[in-house]
């Protein structure tokens, strides 16, 4: 399992796998934004925490696809299939893999952007720790995202009508807890259910991730 | 030991899943549909001529509060037809019965028409009684969402070839989005507050509505649901009668070969 999460590592970084592309997006978003709303700083430090969120969230669905897709192409899911480590086990390290290389450089990219948006003091760790313990969430929807849609033509656009609305909780939470931490109003109810989210999904979607690739390895 | 156990339990329930046998399936839902569309007549065309025409306009509704009758059955189909999506699907899985696959299929297509006319009444409503269309309010909130997971559930059924790996993957859909739909329901309450009131069908009686608008909608609730069953057993017949004629073609391909 080592074996194979250090592979996928290897794999993202070197094989133009796209590692940095998803902070670029998430740059870019960050950007646009006040391009799109304007620049006065009121007005941006309101909507930071949210806007930091969705542009992760969505530089997170960037890369969703790769996480199945090339191997199924050339075949090394069958062999992973037949390996010896059952399928939950390595659809979890996949989902590991893409968040060491996806959600964690988010996290650590979010405070640094926030500047850009002018982000109140306090916002600044809230926005890394809520990202920090959702972002883990997202990785592995989207990992059983991925696998429902690994044997289509096509499926990246279905990938993500299928994921988003699964974000809803974990961006809903995630950001409300950085807004309500910001505003100094008590924080503690949604961001223990921020990590409830989080450790149900890792606990749970495992298990349908595999069931969704044994059914369409069959 | 355990075996036979097992066997006993299996034949008690023998008679239930034979339903499910597609050909038996076909001939009792054949006899039953023309009762089904017969209550549905009886009780949705009633309770909306005796909703629209013979009950007061109550004070501070207007007339617009009418749309009662149509937005609340249509709201509550939209959330049973995911019910009843999720427990086809699990028949499907645990079971293997196609005739599940196929109703869940046909249960999503109502679900999602019912929920769209549920957003669209109550934007109608929504405008004389709050002054807009649309607000971030929880409710309405959880039936774009409820709409979002109908869209993904459909678009994957279209989107895979071989019918059994779509009912698969959309059953496994099926489960793991309700769990996630229900928790979107209950975290929209954390994000706002909202302009709908509090629960006013309950049993309890100080804040139900008034008896003469509760008894047209009691009947028009009922009347939705038969029409739902009707719906859905059209559905999930059209379904199974493809599925023939694909495998009747299928197998004429195969004897011209």
């Amino acid at each position: 399992m080592i074996a194979l999460l250090v592979r996928d590592l290897r794999l993202t970084f070197r094989a133009g796998g796209g590692f940095g592309l998803g902070l670029a997006f998430f740059l870019i978003v960050t950007v646009l934004v006040p391009f799109g709303v304007g620049p006065e700083s009121a007005l941006l430090a309101r909507i930071a925490p949210g806007i930091l969120w969705v542009g992760a969230l969505l530089a997170c669905l960037l890369s969703l696809d790769r996480i199945f897709q090339l191997d199924f192409e050339d075949g090394s899911l069958d062999i992973l299939a037949t390996a010896p480590i059952p399928m939950e086990g390595a659809v979890a390290m996949k989902a590991l893999a893409h968040w060491l290389t996806t959600g964690l450089p988010l996290t650590l990219a979010a405070p640094l952007f926030g500047g850009l948006m002018s982000l109140p003091g306090q916002g600044y760790l809230w926005v890394f720790l809520t990202l920090l313990i959702g972002t883990p969430a997202l990785s592995m929807i989207g990992t059983f995202g991925a696998a429902l849609t690994v044997g289509l033509k096509r499926g990246g656009l279905l990938l993500s009508l299928l994921v988003l609305p699964l974000y809803i909780p974990t961006l809903l939470f995630g950001a409300e807890t950085a807004r309500r931490a910001i505003q100094g109003v008590d924080y503690a109810q949604t961001f223990a259910i921020l990590a409830g989210v989080t450790a149900g999904s890792l606990a749970l979607l495992p298990f349908a991730a595999a069931a969704a690739i044994r059914i369409n390895l069959r | 030991m355990e075996d036979t156990r097992v066997r006993q339990k299996n034949d008690r329930w023998n008679w239930f899943w034979a339903w499910a046998n597609p050909v038996k399936f076909m001939s009792w839902t054949g006899k039953a549909l023309p009762w089904f569309i017969g209550l549905t007549v009886i009780t949705v065309i009633p309770g909306l001529i005796w909703g629209f025409f013979f009950t007061p306009a109550a004070d501070g509704f207007q007339e617009s509060v009418k749309i009662i009758y149509v937005h609340v059955p249509s709201a509550t189909m939209a959330i049973q037809a995911w019910g009843m999506m999720v427990v086809a699907s699990l028949i499907w899985l645990i079971r293997r019965h196609h005739v599940g696959a196929l109703a869940a299929k046909g249960a999503a297509l109502v679900g999602l028409t019912m929920t769209v006319i549920a957003l669209i009444t109550g934007a109608i409503w929504g405008e004389p009684m709050w002054g807009t269309y649309w607000a971030w309010d929880p409710r309405l909130t959880s039936f774009l969402i409820l709409f979002l997971f109908y869209i993904g559930y459909m678009a994957l059924w279209a989107a895979i070839e071989d019918p059994d790996t779509a009912a698969d993957l959309t059953s496994v859909l099926a489960v793991v989005g309700s769990v996630f739909a229900f928790l979107s329901r209950y975290a929209v309450n954390f994000w706002n507050q909202g302009l709908h009131q509090g629960a006013s069908l309950s049993l309890d009686q100080e804040e139900n509505v008034a008896d003469v608008y509760w008894q047209p909608l009691v009947l028009t609730l009922v009347g939705f649901g038969f029409l739902f069953v009707v719906l859905v057993l059209i559905r999930t017949r059209t379904e199974l009668r493809r599925r023939r004629l694909r495998a009747i073609e299928l197998r004429e391909r195969m004897q011209d070969a």
